[in-house]
């Protein structure tokens, strides 16, 4: 056989290198979902692999009011009924069941500030009760009781001052 | 020169004169009704317009800002490091929160400090002092992955890592992203960046808490919002919330002119707004 054929032999080598390669490595399940190579061109194992990622935060209060029926009363008729128990409380994750069997408790005045500091570009208003409008309470941190934490003498579940 | 050039149709009778500018007008006119569709001359209603954005038949997730809303506590960003696991106290998330100042002057200042995931606290808007009587106006503009429809950041993907799914949701293999960061560079939100932790060190992003709306819970920082600015749905259910907030308001979308289609709608954005 005429050596000019030498190349064509060394084409199809590599071409049969790179598709056994090719069945090697990428996984059986990688395809152009519904055809559309440019943006659902992936292993569809992956969104399983996403929709089993650990869901950390419960949601809703429900879930907490379940056991901590008095928490649970008291701020769902507060002016803090759309604030989460797990944004204070971190999330819930296991807890009781699997653990943590206690959560911590953010009392930080900064951790109030994040609604509470008076901010000249901050909505003044807070619509979202049922009962209607009500005024945000603002402080300035720089000059209401600096040195004390704010529940020392404002009651969080009940939005208002300690009895 | 034209005019001159008379043809007479009808010769040696009382014909009609017509010159060779009127047959080709006839015939350019004759040829651009040709081209016009029927449809054209249709009234769209605001459904049928609706219909010719391909969003798919099925579910569509999406999701509506209200920008008015938000007060920057940031326990939306807060929410969703703990969530997905992003390192708390390294400056990248997936959600974040940005503080727009415009003075008297006209100038305007931009900050998120932190990426808001300790909330604005002070007016201090990078780090400046700023009286309030110099303010113009303020406000706050949460921003995450837009979940576009033709997402940019999947097109440059070299190994197919990166894809948006039937139902909308942009996520990244990690298995299989090489973490080149083309995608990174390529979105025009910012809202991708490397992954900090060493073991994972892959492309990251939002996912619409994909882990969470599939199990038909919120995303964690809409759950976490207290003020009623995130709200997450499909927007292809005529019942959903988010359906609802986009057809009853007048919603924009970030820099629309990329062409990208983004899936977040905001209400009360403004013209400063990036």
């Amino acid at each position: 056989m005429s050596h000019a054929w030498r190349p064509l032999f060394v084409v199809i080598g590599l071409l049969a290198v790179v598709f056994i390669g090719r069945a090697v490595f990428v996984p059986s399940d990688f395809s152009a979902k519904n055809g559309d190579y440019k943006y659902q061109w992936h292993r569809e194992g992956n969104e399983d692999d996403w929709k089993n990622f650990k869901v950390k935060y419960k949601g809703g209060k429900e879930y907490c009011g379940e056991c901590h029926d008095d928490e649970f009363t008291w701020i769902s008729a507060s002016k803090h009924a759309n604030v989460q128990c797990e944004n204070c409380h971190g999330p819930a994750l296991g807890h009781p069941e699997e653990g943590p069997e206690k959560l911590a408790i953010d009392r930080s005045r900064d951790l109030c500030l994040r609604c509470h500091a008076k901010l000249p570009y901050r909505p003044t208003t807070y619509n979202e009760l049922p009962s209607g409008p009500i005024r945000l309470a603002m402080q300035d941190p720089d000059e209401h009781n600096t040195d004390v934490e704010c529940v020392e003498c404002h009651d969080v579940h009940k939005a208002d001052f300690k009895e | 020169m034209m005019s001159t050039r008379q043809i007479s149709r009808n010769k040696g009778g009382d014909g009609v004169k017509q010159s060779r500018r009127d047959i080709l007008k006839l015939g350019a006119i004759t040829i651009a009704g040709a081209v016009i569709p029927l449809s054209a001359f249709e009234l769209l209603t605001p459904e049928a317009l609706a219909s010719t954005k391909k969003h798919g038949a099925g579910k569509r997730w999406g999701f509506v800002v209200n920008a008015t809303k938000c007060v920057g506590c940031g326990m939306c960003v807060k929410a969703c490091k703990t969530e997905n696991e992003v390192p708390f106290d390294v400056n990248v998330s997936r959600t974040w929160v940005e503080r727009y100042v415009q003075l008297k002057d006209g100038e305007v200042i931009i900050d998120s400090p932190k990426e808001a995931r300790n909330g604005f606290i002070k007016n201090d808007p990078q780090g400046r002092q700023v009286k309030e009587e110099d303010i113009a106006k303020g406000f706050f503009v949460p921003k995450l992955c837009n979940q576009c429809e033709k997402p940019s950041c999947v097109q440059v993907c070299p190994v197919g890592a990166t894809y948006r799914t039937e139902d909308g949701v942009v996520l990244v293999d990690r298995t299989w992203c090489i973490g080149c960061a083309y995608c990174v560079q390529n979105c025009p939100y910012g809202a991708r960046f490397i992954h900090p932790d060493p073991k994972v060190n892959v492309a990251e992003k939002c996912t619409f808490c994909y882990h969470r709306i599939t199990k038909g819970l919120n995303s964690a920082c809409s759950d976490a919002c207290a003020f009623g600015a995130r709200k997450i749905g499909d927007i292809n259910d005529p019942e959903s919330e988010v359906h609802k907030l986009i057809t009853n308001n007048r919603v924009m979308v970030l820099k629309p002119e990329y062409g990208n289609e983004p899936m977040v709608f905001y209400i009360g954005l403004d013209h400063i707004v990036r």
